[in-house]
């Protein structure tokens, strides 16, 4: 047997080895500056590490080939979904430098910890091979099991970084499951046919199209399998257990950036392997997915509508937001991918904006993050209650912001491949998401401030203020004058496919 | 020697991923739940094996170090956590830890 050593081309993971460098560089850095002063360094390095990552990303643009033997796709789609992570991860830092500060458990740890996370994101948006998704799945989620239990003492962090982890644990086996049914199937594990290594190396996109029809059987059960195993990282219902507590439970920015940018990453790679690998046996795949669509967008509205906390219910919505992006998937035309990809991007900025206001709002330790304690707020700060509104009539998909185009956008794509029953029951689901929406303001609003409450804002820097003012910015900016990122996310559709 | 013919470690891996999955549904103790997400892990590396030696190539058993390394790691945070729960609470009993509603 001739031993092929692949040929190493670095930019394709450059973003992600920009990250990883940055992150070990700050825990060094950390150990010799020791314990003691505000620590600073900490987010300006982490900020220098991203806008390193975001720029070798941009670089990448355009061009569309496999690298690092077969393992590594480098196409506009894995470009848009690094630089919108890499955005998303710069928010939660300068939110994190405010919130951890005022916290008092400012560690070099979090911030590494955040972009090892984000690194291993990157590596889920390129993956060219079902073990690098396995291996990029198990580096976000390790780090973030920690993160999420970065509250240490409190007893509601450990908790939910506990049942995340085992619910977590549990949900990749069955990924690895279903990738060791392809590798039966097919007797490889990558997803495109290699051009490289010679004849006989075969993917999932060649062996679709030589093996005979009716061989699918096994390749159809491993879908199966990846979907439940990538559906529990997306926080798809039946396997949305872990969602409301491991929300509740972790950091405030955690959970943003959670909600966010797991989602993005989950999804990236669900896109690739349903729109563009598994294209084929979309007849087989579909019926699934669009079950498990249909229950996401019913059950996460239905059962916010009955949460008292409001990062509980954010977990809720975003469930309910996941069937949405579903949606755009189930079309699985170019629209269809491209207003996934939009979507994910646009209520990433908008959740990051609400759970930053509920970062500043909860106060040490989060003591008040219940629905009841922003009684009144608008008369205590009215700029913060404005902010939070506008995210909140983002999320519920108001004409104006942008979350309403997202869901245009979507359902669209839905109606043009003829599933327009679908977005009827999207759309009676956002309505039924738009009353827990509107309970919130109502409650901010109309509701007068309890006597000898604590004021509501205490000690928060700057930058989560300059975070919250980005995410409403965005939120009204891309929802006023959609079509330059629509553009974008139309142009970074281009797979990597063998024909070029 | 007589071959053994590879259904048979097929149904093996199958029973002892089903056992695993039966574990972590039924057993309430945070560490015998990871215990038995091992095993699930363990049963999958009997696919990889058994699917390579069928498939006449490598690629399996090599896809099979990649499984145990994650593993460890898994094992390494998962182990931290439920540790730092133990010295918190008298029992690791998942069903008594509902500061949060399961």
């Amino acid at each position: 047997m001739g031993l092929n050593t692949p040929e190493i081309e670095l930019l394709g993971i450059a973003p992600e080895i920009a990250l990883v460098v940055g992150a070990l560089f700050i825990l060094i850095v950390d150990a010799i500056i020791g314990e003691g002063g505000n620590k600073w360094h900490l987010w300006i390095l982490s900020t220098i590490a991203l806008g390193v990552s975001i720029f070798l990303a941009v670089q990448a643009w355009g061009s569309n080939e496999l690298q690092m033997g077969d393992m590594i796709a480098v196409d506009g789609f894995a470009a848009f979904v690094k630089i919108t992570l890499a955005v998303f991860a710069l928010l939660t830092v300068w939110l994190s430098r405010s919130y951890l500060h005022r916290d008092g458990i400012e560690e070099s740890e979090f911030y590494g910890l955040l972009l090892f996370a984000v690194a291993g994101m990157m590596l889920m948006a390129s993956a060219a091979d079902l073990i690098m998704v396995f291996l990029a799945l198990e580096t976000f989620s390790l780090a973030l099991y920690v993160l999420v239990g970065f509250r240490r003492t409190s007893l509601t962090g450990q908790e939910s970084a506990m049942k995340y982890f085992l619910l977590g644990a549990f949900s990749s086996t069955f990924l690895l499951l279903g990738i060791a049914f392809v590798y039966g199937a097919i007797g490889s594990t990558q997803m495109y046919g290699s051009s490289a290594a010679g004849a006989g190396a075969q993917g999932i996109a060649t062996a679709l199209v030589s093996l005979p029809a009716g061989e699918f059987t096994l390749l159809v059960i491993a879908t199966g399998l990846l979907v439940v195993g990538l559906g529990f990282k997306v926080a798809a219902v039946p396997f949305h257990m872990w969602t409301p507590d491991a929300y509740q439970g972790a950091p405030s920015p955690v959970t943003g950036f959670m909600a966010a940018a797991t989602k993005l990453a989950g999804f990236a790679a669900l896109i690739r392997l349903l729109d563009a690998i598994l294209f084929p046996l979309r007849g087989d795949w579909r019926p699934l997915v669009i079950g498990i669509a249909v229950l996401t967008m019913v059950v996460g509205s239905v059962l916010a509508v009955v949460q008292e906390d409001l990062k509980r219910l954010l977990a809720y919505s975003s469930i309910a937001h996941a069937g949405f992006v579903f949606t755009g998937i189930i079309a699985s035309n170019d629209r269809g991918v491209s207003g996934s990809l939009f979507y994910l991007a646009t209520y990433g900025i908008t959740v990051l904006g609400a759970f930053a206001v509920i970062a500043v709002l909860g106060g040490r330790d989060e003591r008040r993050t219940t629905v009841d304690d922003f009684r009144g707020l608008f008369y205590e700060s009215p700029l913060l209650a404005g902010a939070l509104t506008l995210f909140l009539l983002s999320l519920a998909g108001v004409p104006a912001t942008v979350g309403f185009v997202g869901k245009l956008v979507v359902f669209g794509a839905a109606v043009e491949a003829g599933y327009s029953w679908l977005v009827v029951v999207g759309v009676l689901a956002s309505a039924v998401a738009a009353f827990f929406y509107l309970k919130v303001l109502v409650v901010m609003y109309m509701q007068e401030r309890q006597e000898g409450a604590e004021p509501a804002t205490s000690g928060y820097g700057g930058l989560a203020t300059g975070v919250i003012g980005l995410a409403a910015l965005a939120t009204v900016a891309l929802g006023l004058y959609w079509s330059p990122l629509i553009d974008f996310a139309e142009r970074a559709t281009f797979f990597f496919s063998a024909g070029g | 020697m007589t071959e053994v013919s590879p259904g048979y470690f097929l149904a093996l891996a199958g029973l002892l991923f089903t056992i695993g999955v039966v574990g972590v549904l039924v057993r309430r103790n945070a560490i015998v739940i990871f215990m038995f997400i091992e095993l699930m892990l363990n049963a999958v590396n009997l696919f990889f094996v058994t699917f390579a030696r069928m498939q006449g190539n490598l690629q399996g058993q090599v896809l099979v170090f990649f499984v145990l390394v994650v593993a460890a790691a898994e094992v390494v945070v998962g182990l931290a956590l439920i540790l730092l729960i133990a010295r918190r609470r008298a029992s690791l009993d998942v069903d008594k830890v509902r500061l949060l509603k399961w």
